[in-house]
């Protein structure tokens, strides 16, 4: 990653770089999301499509929406020349070496539209002065963030998924938007939706943004929006546009009268308010907050033992958690919650769109936003919103402060991720690969704007090595590792909640002051 | 963007891309009863944990010498006994006595290979990083460039974190060594190069330009005076260097000798396997080893040898410069895996660690050489099941190299050092003097680059003829030793052809 000489050619060279490197890490640790691919490879190969959402051999049923299913489909007219053996249904847990090749082979090649994306970005990207420096140009550095991205590699690459094929349609909608080719931005948003249903998160700021810059052609000539320029046709083709991949994805399911189970296994809302590890979002907080409360007024005498719900958290990984002092949480309490959390970011697009770069900030405001109160939240979902921001902050000194503290403290989280010894040394490495890159190359993109972060901000981050020594050093070696084994995920989901919602709060704070400034301006 | 910003990125780089090819197979994985180099290995650390310093190197009834026998210099055994005394206390199963045998579980694989790893990040990246910073000329892009390039070196990484060996160690101390006689610290220096000495007694094949050096460097300040003080500094050190590592030896003569006995083993024979050397590929003309008595094999490689590093060795010993000494290093390690008796595949490792010093002076033919080196070894690492880290990181450095050090761009004739050249020309015939060396060397890159794509890929994917079942490593074998023929012959031209007193500039 050091260093070009001449400028000709780096993004190739990054590219092949970073996909070479992909292919070193075949024979590491994979999860379990290996052998469900690997079942979606078998049920969409072996099985007629009316079975497809149906089919319930193995634990890991289809739950992604049926575009994805589609791509698994044809994945597997390609792993039929590796090993049959990988596309029967029945064969649970099948780990061949050809299937091992193949799978990980699918994830390096299905990048390739991850790399087509980020390629597109970065000729959207404002060069004030173009530096004569390679490294100091900010679509360098833009290339550099989203290509060897920490916990996209590590998600992908070793625990096994294929975000930066689905990253890939996001991301290249994103530029289409940047570019101004809305149509364009909503048929790769669609498909990407239609892939993977968690880009729901992110649906309101496309809804809002494309209805108000696309559908309406004219602003005041204060920025405000002009009502009567309002065209149907736009909305027509937009409509067109989006339904069209949906009746795609969804026609041959709608047809068999199967869209029922289709999105019962779409939306499983029987699973708890948090993951097995809570992903480091306000629930997080809540549920700490709830059980600190209830130690102390057990202290206190204000509670009573034998009346708290049983076995919260000392079980260890307990799913379903019980509030013992604060209201237990319900789905639409979750979803009200996120709606309230974006609605100010709606409100701001809507009033004084600023462009693609608005509509990417009012993007990143909803991704975080979702993850910080949604239902049920992976610890992937952060990756939603740091990579976009990657794109602003390569762009404003006050976004890359945002964006260290975000994705510094984003990837941190995902450390559970991997857990195995053999891995360790490659989580640390490549975390420090990527949080020197990006700290340095972004100090050097703004140097004489002053410094990136507060010192307080560093302190915090810096706190995360101790965090880190702490759970995966001397935590295993204390006697509490057979007693309390749930502290080092627990303290490492706290520790990360504090810093992504800082950076929630900040991201606002910095929307709605720019609001501000630019109405002080205008009077 | 600041230096040490881009040195620590390229270590990270480095080091994970060791690791990610440790988790590949190693040699002898799951192959009783003798298992590979690994085993090898693990049984030193067996042998030196359990029994006592003069038992080691000889023939007991609890040290089987047939099976993976020590025979490497004191230094190794030493090392070994470090490791044993660590694996003891993680697991004692690992190194019990004759129970341990064929050891192999995934935790032990994960010891061993942070055992390379440890040694690599103490000995091998250190002097590579000040290398590097203090001993590469050009912008600080070009430095960390370098440093990343010889950092990905794929050779060493697949054979040290693949097949499993330790060769990052006695090429890091060779390495020190060479830092300190490029920093004017020649003492210093040659105590690292004798512990190198001391862990592998193939750096022998490094010994003579370091010999040349420091002989001519004194004869220089001149050997009555200031000279003959630094020579007796240097020998001295030498000395008390080798005599500390066999002080366990030397209070029996019959305790060094069977050290002696082990460490060259002559019976052997003039070269074992497939090897890119010129017996082996000679071998495919003529049946040499039929032809020859084993003594007159071993008198004639011996000639053969000296005869091939005298031109160097005198031309370093003339002129002394930190310049010729890289090239002699070159052309001595090359001579000795060219020509000389018992020679393995791995060898060209150690003419390696001198190309790779060069990557910034000749960036062309260096990477092309360390591509042909890895692919030399493709017999081995097939067999290993190495084949896919062998792609990625073969394709990694020859897109990485090429690109950071503008190595196709960087090729006139007078950057390749072959100005020299043209002042031979009275003697040579006319139309020898009319190529364009330049792009015929950039022609023959290419050629070559598709040649070992498409004999790795048929080694991988064809079925040999049925009368010949070696067919497609001994096609390795010729392919290599013609490119390190011709690498060895450009180095000499290069090295022979430095005006005397002039340093590189360019």
């Amino acid at each position: 990653m050091a260093a070009p000489v001449e400028s000709s050619g780096w993004f190739p060279a990054l590219a092949i770089a970073v996909s070479l490197l992909k292919c070193l890490f075949i024979n590491a640790y994979h999860s379990t999301d290996f052998e469900v691919h690997r079942n979606w490879l078998a049920i969409t190969h072996s099985l007629p499509i009316s079975r497809w959402y149906y089919e319930n051999t193995s634990e890991w049923t289809l739950d992604y929406p049926p575009l994805f299913a589609w791509f698994e489909y044809g994945l597997s007219q390609a792993a039929v020349h590796f090993d049959r053996g990988m596309l029967v249904v029945e064969n649970l847990n099948y780990a061949s070496p050809a299937t091992i090749l193949f799978q990980r082979l699918s994830v390096v090649f299905a990048d390739l539209v991850f790399i087509y994306a980020v390629k597109e970005c970065c000729t959207t990207v404002r060069e004030e002065k173009a530096a004569k420096d390679l490294l100091r140009r900010p679509c360098f550095v833009l290339a550099v963030l989203l290509l060897w991205n920490f916990g996209l590699f590590i998600v992908d690459h070793i625990h096994f998924q294929y975000n930066g094929f689905l990253f890939g349609f996001l991301l290249l909608s994103v530029a289409r938007h940047l570019q101004a080719r809305h149509l364009e931005g909503a048929l790769w948003f669609s498909i990407v939706l239609n892939l993977k249903h968690i880009n729901l998160y992110v649906a309101p700021a496309y809804g809002i943004y494309l209805l108000r810059c696309f559908c309406f052609t004219q602003d005041n000539t204060d920025g405000s929006l002009r009502w009567r320029s309002f065209s149907p046709v736009r909305l027509v083709s937009l409509g067109a546009v989006v339904l069209s991949v949906t009746a795609a994805s969804f026609g041959p399911f709608v047809a068999m009268g199967q869209l029922p189970q289709v999105l019962s296994r779409l939306f499983p809302f029987k699973r708890g308010l948090c993951h097995a590890y809570w992903a480091p979002n306000f629930w997080a907080l809540y549920n700490v907050l709830d059980k600190a409360l209830s130690m102390l007024g057990v202290r206190l005498g204000l509670l009573d033992v034998a009346g708290l719900p049983k076995a919260s958290m000392t079980g260890g990984l307990v799913q379903e958690f019980q509030h013992a002092v604060l209201p237990s949480v319900s789905p639409p309490t979750a979803l009200l919650c996120t709606l309230l959390a974006m609605l100010p970011a709606l409100w701001c697009v809507w009033r004084r769109p600023c462009g693609g770069r608005g509509f990417l900030r009012c993007l990143v405001q909803c991704a975080l936003a979702s993850f910080m109160f949604s239902w049920h939240v992976h610890e992937k979902a952060v990756l939603l919103a740091v990579l976009p921001l990657s794109i602003l902050a390569v762009e404003s000194r006050r976004d890359a402060g945002i964006f260290l503290m975000l994705a510094t403290t984003g990837h941190y989280s995902l450390f559970p991720l991997l857990f195995t010894p053999a891995e360790f040394p490659i989580k640390v490495l490549l975390m420090l690969l990527f949080t020197i890159y990006s700290f340095s190359a972004l100090r050097n993109l703004f140097s004489g704007e002053g410094s990136l972060l507060h010192p307080l901000e560093a302190l915090y981050l810096l706190g995360l090595v101790a965090v880190e020594v702490l759970c995966e050093v001397v935590f295993p070696l204390s006697p509490w590792q057979q007693t309390l084994p749930f502290v080092p995920l627990l303290v490492t989901s706290v520790y990360c909640a504090l810093g992504v919602s800082y950076s929630f709060v900040r991201l606002y704070v910095s929307l709605l002051t720019q609001e501000v400034t630019e109405k002080t301006k205008r009077l | 963007m600041e230096t040490c910003t881009l040195v620590s990125m390229s270590i990270l780089l480095g080091v994970l891309v060791r690791w990610g090819v440790s988790f590949n197979s190693y040699s002898g994985a799951g192959k009783p009863p003798m298992f590979g180099d690994y085993e090898a290995q693990r049984h030193w650390q067996e042998v030196t944990y359990n029994l006592p310093i003069q038992e080691w190197y000889f023939n007991t009834t609890d040290n089987d010498l047939n099976y993976w026998g020590l025979d490497y210099p004191p230094l190794t055994a030493f090392h070994s006994l470090l490791c044993a005394h660590v694996a003891k206390l993680i697991n004692p199963e690992w190194v019990k006595l004759l129970g341990s045998r064929g050891y192999e579980s995934p935790a032990h694989k994960l010891f061993m290979r942070a055992t390379v790893l440890a040694a690599d990040l103490l000995v091998y990246i250190p002097a590579v990083v000040l290398y590097c910073c203090y001993l590469t000329n050009g912008s600080t892009n070009k430095k960390v460039g370098t440093l990343l390039c010889i950092l990905l070196y794929p050779g060493l990484i697949l054979i040290d974190y693949g097949h499993f060996q330790y060769n990052g160690l006695s090429l890091g101390l060779t390495l020190w060594g060479v830092l300190g006689l490029g920093l004017g610290w020649d003492a210093l220096g040659s105590l690292a190069f004798s512990l190198a000495l001391n862990y592998k007694q193939m750096e022998l094949y490094h010994a003579l330009p370091f010999f040349c050096y420091l002989l001519g460097k004194c004869a220089r300040q001149g050997l009555t005076g200031r000279g003959l003080f630094s020579l007796v500094k240097i020998a001295v050190t030498v000395l008390v260097t080798f005599a500390l590592c066999w002080l366990p030896f030397l209070s029996d003569p019959e305790q060094a000798l069977q050290v002696l006995r082990r460490i060259f083993p002559v019976a052997r024979g003039l070269f074992e396997d497939k090897v890119a050397n010129a017996w082996c590929s000679l071998n495919v003309l003529i049946k040499i080893r039929s032809i020859l008595s084993s003594d007159s094999q071993f008198y004639l490689s011996f000639a053969v040898t000296l005869l091939a590093i005298t031109p160097s060795s005198l031309k370093l010993l003339k002129t002394p410069t930190f310049w010729q000494f890289k090239l002699a290093l070159v052309n001595s390690s090359l001579a000795f895996f060219l020509f000389s008796y018992q020679v393995h595949e791995k060898s060209i490792l150690l003419a390696a660690l001198p190309v790779c010093l060069l990557l910034n002076d000749l960036p062309l033919v260096a990477i092309y050489f360390l591509q042909v080196s890895t692919f030399s070894m493709l017999p081995l690492l097939l067999k290993d099941g190495l084949l896919m880290p062998y792609a990625v990181t073969s394709l990694a450095f020859l897109v990485l190299s090429t690109h950071l050090l503008s190595a196709l761009e960087r090729c006139t004739e007078a950057q390749l050092r072959l100005e020299g050249y043209r002042r031979l020309a009275a003697w040579l015939p006319a139309w020898l003097t009319r190529l364009d060396l330049a792009r015929i060397i950039r022609r023959k890159f290419y050629s070559s680059l598709v040649l070992m794509v498409g004999l790795s890929v048929a080694s991988v994917a064809l079925p040999p003829p049925a009368g010949l079942p070696d067919l497609f490593p001994v096609l390795v074998s010729t392919f290599s030793f013609l490119h390190f023929l011709g690498t060895f012959i450009y180095f000499n031209i290069v090295q022979l052809s430095t005006p005397q007193g002039k340093q590189k500039t360019l």
